[in-house]
């Protein structure tokens, strides 16, 4: 009995071993938001476009998404086609310059076409520390009542964007 | 050319490595001397070659080689001189370089006081060291090499770092860091030598100990710079979030505290044998487990590299040998280890069990918030995040015990203490600081748990002065030359005792006393905030030599005398268009004044955020002393005589 013990330690390791091997390759992206069923929380910003500051008052009352991104995060480069698809599709997006340089993304803008209806710049991400953002692409889905009913973190893509349309009522 | 040198050179140390896992161990069983003696330099050599390909991937970056792909990745032309250095660990492969690099220099650290050690124990302790080396040298050549190259597409430029690695908190603070997690693997060789030697005695703990001091302190110190940085670069008054990664990296933290004391006590009195191994594996296994986190993509985190299942399944294998192997001899070995010594319940022993057994509930708190998200979704029971909520009620009772009694173990004494000498001084302790904590709180309108942390603080500080006058004060010789004499060890550990109040009340006082508000102000408006007055005197236009600043000038007044101006702006960068907000900030030593300047509402009003945090220096204040402490002990004359001498 006393030996067994001894293999406890051993047990609980595999244990979680296992755990651990089932994990991997898992799409750790996909965590709900803490916000959802909340209303999106105060802000003022400046837009990136005209300068001009935008409060809570100012979202759309149609469903929208708000969509964070940078022109410093690798992986917005790959969503940005796909989000002109979508802004040419009709879907309202707001997007949120997060954690970034005014004259970098205009060139981006410049660049790459503008998928989005307004820019609002959070040069401190402070809006980011808000919403829970853990980094860039992150993307809410607001529904027409202000309400955030859905969080994707990642690039969004033609295999995920279904089920994120599903959201915008 | 010279990429493919430092390839080369990596391979070369894997051999190496291969050799010194294999060669003093087969002239351990052979008893074989000359074997053994091999050791020695098979380290000096691996270690050697690992620098020449580290001191080559520097050289690609500083020279801008962007046809190495890591360094088109992560590095560009533009990048001053520091950052492009830096940039060597801003990803995966690199970082990775830099810790198998910080490996075989503790690597060689053993091998070059092997004296202290007998015979046969080092080149054994090398040897473990040496399988350690293979996993993770293989690791990086097999799925993470950072020699690769781009041909013959060369970039013109490379990609750039990421903005936010832009920053001296972390030119310095992953290598600290690492210091600090491979540290651990030197006290793992010492336990796992022991169990392959069968000599469980308390020989190996007097031997681990400088080692595991050593590497604690550099936790200690890289643990109190991340949450610095995260301070002062994400300016949001936060000091600690329960991110995965900085769990990761606590976790060993707790562990390896424990595993401190548990040392000691096997030292000095030859119990918790086989406990103070598995807590050595443990420890090490944390920080092999923080690694697989970061590096495998199971977890979301903001410090995260991008997600490889390959890596992930080389990790996870890595630790199945490593740690599965580890625990695999320690079931068939500890079961030999019997203690015969026992102690009392008042004795020294029972107040560091207790703290061995509060550490280790602590870790497996912060271990459980961490995995309990993946166990959940591995069960297929959906996706949960746990937050700050649970860490911060499950966590702060449990630490706060454990500060009592932290106060009491060295008041003991070992084996049994007289309950009533302990008594006296504990109520007197308890009755000065329960007074002084209760006019504090009674004075400045805080509540229980501020209340009840300060005791805690006011009853640690009692009692350790009180034991260090009693030290000096016995005996004819007169305090100041019996202060001299008390080692060095004990010095470190009222050092880093100390270190854990002065963060307590940091941690106390920053959150029941700071005052974070976001306003509307036009110059000529005052606002009270804690207790400060702030005023904002005035703007203007201030030329800098490449941008143009909107400059505001602040007045902080504490009960009618300026204390300080601070001067937050907004700078315009005309030539890059561009705008980039300077935040000012008054550090002191009881407060943090920081006023940053939002966006301009209309022709005068501004949108201006104030914070005061209270004692929030205190927090890494602490985190240094106890650096200080474990360096201290690490130091103690006693580790440094020779075997046998």
């Amino acid at each position: 009995m006393r030996k067994l013990l001894f293999f406890l330690p051993l047990a609980a390791f595999l244990i979680l071993a296992v755990v651990f091997y089932l994990q991997i390759g898992k799409d750790a992206q996909y965590m709900p938001s803490a916000l959802v069923g909340k209303k999106v929380p105060d802000f003022t910003l400046v837009s990136l476009q005209d300068d001009f500051v935008y409060m809570h008052d100012d979202l759309p009352n149609t469903p929208y998404l708000i969509n964070f991104w940078g022109t410093w995060c690798p992986a917005c480069h790959i969503e940005h086609p796909f989000l002109i698809e979508l802004a040419n599709a009709g879907v309202p997006i707001i997007g949120i310059d997060y954690k970034d340089e005014k004259a970098l993304a205009e060139q981006w803008l410049e660049q790459k076409g503008n998928p989005y209806q307004v820019i609002l710049m959070d040069e401190m991400g402070s809006f980011g520390v808000d919403m829970g953002v853990t980094g860039a692409p992150e993307t809410f889905v607001v529904d027409g009542s202000g309400m955030i009913v859905y969080r994707h973190q990642g690039v969004i893509n033609a295999e995920n964007w279904p089920e994120i349309k599903g959201y915008m009522k | 050319m010279f990429p493919e040198i430092g390839q080369f050179s990596l391979i070369l140390s894997l051999f190496f490595a291969l050799s010194l896992a294999l060669v003093p161990l087969i002239g351990y069983w052979k008893s074989n001397k000359l074997l053994l003696e091999a050791a020695r330099p098979l380290t000096f050599i691996m270690s050697a070659l690992v620098l020449l390909s580290f001191v080559i991937l520097s050289l690609s970056f500083l020279s801008d080689d962007f046809s190495v792909l890591y360094v088109a990745q992560n590095s560009n032309s533009q990048l001053p001189i520091w950052y492009k250095f830096s940039a060597l660990w801003g990803g995966h492969e690199g970082s990775l370089l830099l810790w198998v690099l910080i490996l075989s220099g503790w690597c060689s650290a053993v091998a070059l006081k092997i004296k202290t050690l007998p015979e046969a124990v080092g080149p054994v302790v090398l040897s473990v060291l040496g399988v350690v080396s293979v996993g993770f040298l293989s690791f990086l050549l097999f799925t993470s090499s950072p020699f690769a190259r781009l041909l013959p597409d060369v970039p013109l430029d490379g990609g750039d770092l990421n903005p936010l690695l832009q920053d001296f908190g972390l030119i310095v603070h992953p290598p600290v860091l690492y210091m600090g997690y491979v540290g651990f693997s030197v006290a793992f060789a010492f336990a796992v030598s022991a169990l392959i030697t069968g000599n469980l005695n308390a020989s190996w703990a007097r031997w681990a100990r400088p080692w595991t001091a050593a590497s604690w302190a550099f936790l200690t110190l890289g643990i109190t710079l991340g949450s610095w940085w995260a301070y002062y670069e994400l300016g949001w008054g936060g000091w600690w979030f329960w991110d995965p990664v900085e769990n990761a990296s606590f976790m060993p933290w707790l562990a390896g505290t424990a595993l401190l004391h548990s040392l000691a006590v096997t030292e000095k009195r030859g119990v918790f044998k086989s406990w103070t191994v598995l807590l050595a594996i443990f420890t090490f296994s944390l920080s092999l487990l923080g690694a697989f986190l970061v590096r495998s993509g199971v977890l979301t985190s903001v410090h995260s590299f991008a997600a490889d299942p390959t890596r992930g399944i080389f990790i996870l294998i890595l630790l199945l040998v490593l740690v599965g192997g580890s625990l695999l001899l320690y079931a068939i070995r500890a079961v030999e280890v019997r203690s015969t010594v026992s102690f009392g319940v008042t004795g020294r022993e029972a107040w560091l069990l207790l703290n061995n057994i509060l550490l280790t509930v602590l870790t497996f708190t912060v271990l459980l918030g961490t995995l309990y998200p993946l166990v959940f979704d591995a069960l297929g029971l959906g996706k949960i995040s746990v937050g700050a909520p649970y860490f911060n009620s499950v966590f702060t009772p449990i630490a706060l015990l454990l500060m009592v009694f932290m106060a009491v173990g060295p008041l003991s004494k070992w084996h049994h203490t007289k309950f009533s000498v302990l008594f006296k001084v504990c109520s007197v302790a308890a009755l000065g600081a329960t007074l002084l904590a209760g006019l504090v709180a009674y004075f400045y309108e805080f509540g229980f748990i501020a209340g009840l942390s300060l005791a805690v603080a006011f009853w640690v500080v009692f009692l350790s002065f009180s034991d260090w006058f009693e030290k000096v004060s016995a005996g004819t010789k007169g305090i100041i030359p019996r202060a001299r004499q008390l080692p060095r060890n004990y010095y470190g550990m009222l050092l880093a005792h100390l270190g854990m109040v002065v963060t307590l009340v940091g941690i106390v006082l920053v959150s029941v006393n700071s005052d974070e508000s976001m306003l509307r102000l036009s110059p000529g408006d005052k606002v009270t905030i804690a207790g400060y007055e702030f005023r904002f005197d005035q703007m203007e236009q201030v030329k800098g030599p490449n941008y143009v600043s909107s400059k505001g000038q602040f007045t902080a007044y504490k009960a009618g005398k300026a204390v300080a101006v601070l001067h937050p702006e907004k700078r315009f960068f005309s030539t890059r268009q561009q705008v980039m907000t300077e935040a000012a900030l008054d550090a002191g030593f009881t407060r943090d004044l920081y006023v940053s300047m939002g966006e301009r509402l209309d022709d005068s009003a501004w949108s201006i955020r104030i914070y005061v945090k209270s004692f929030v220096r205190w927090i890494w204040l602490g985190g240094l002393m106890m650096m200080a402490g474990g360096l201290l002990a690490a130091l103690d004359k006693r580790y440094r005589k020779r075997a046998g001498v």
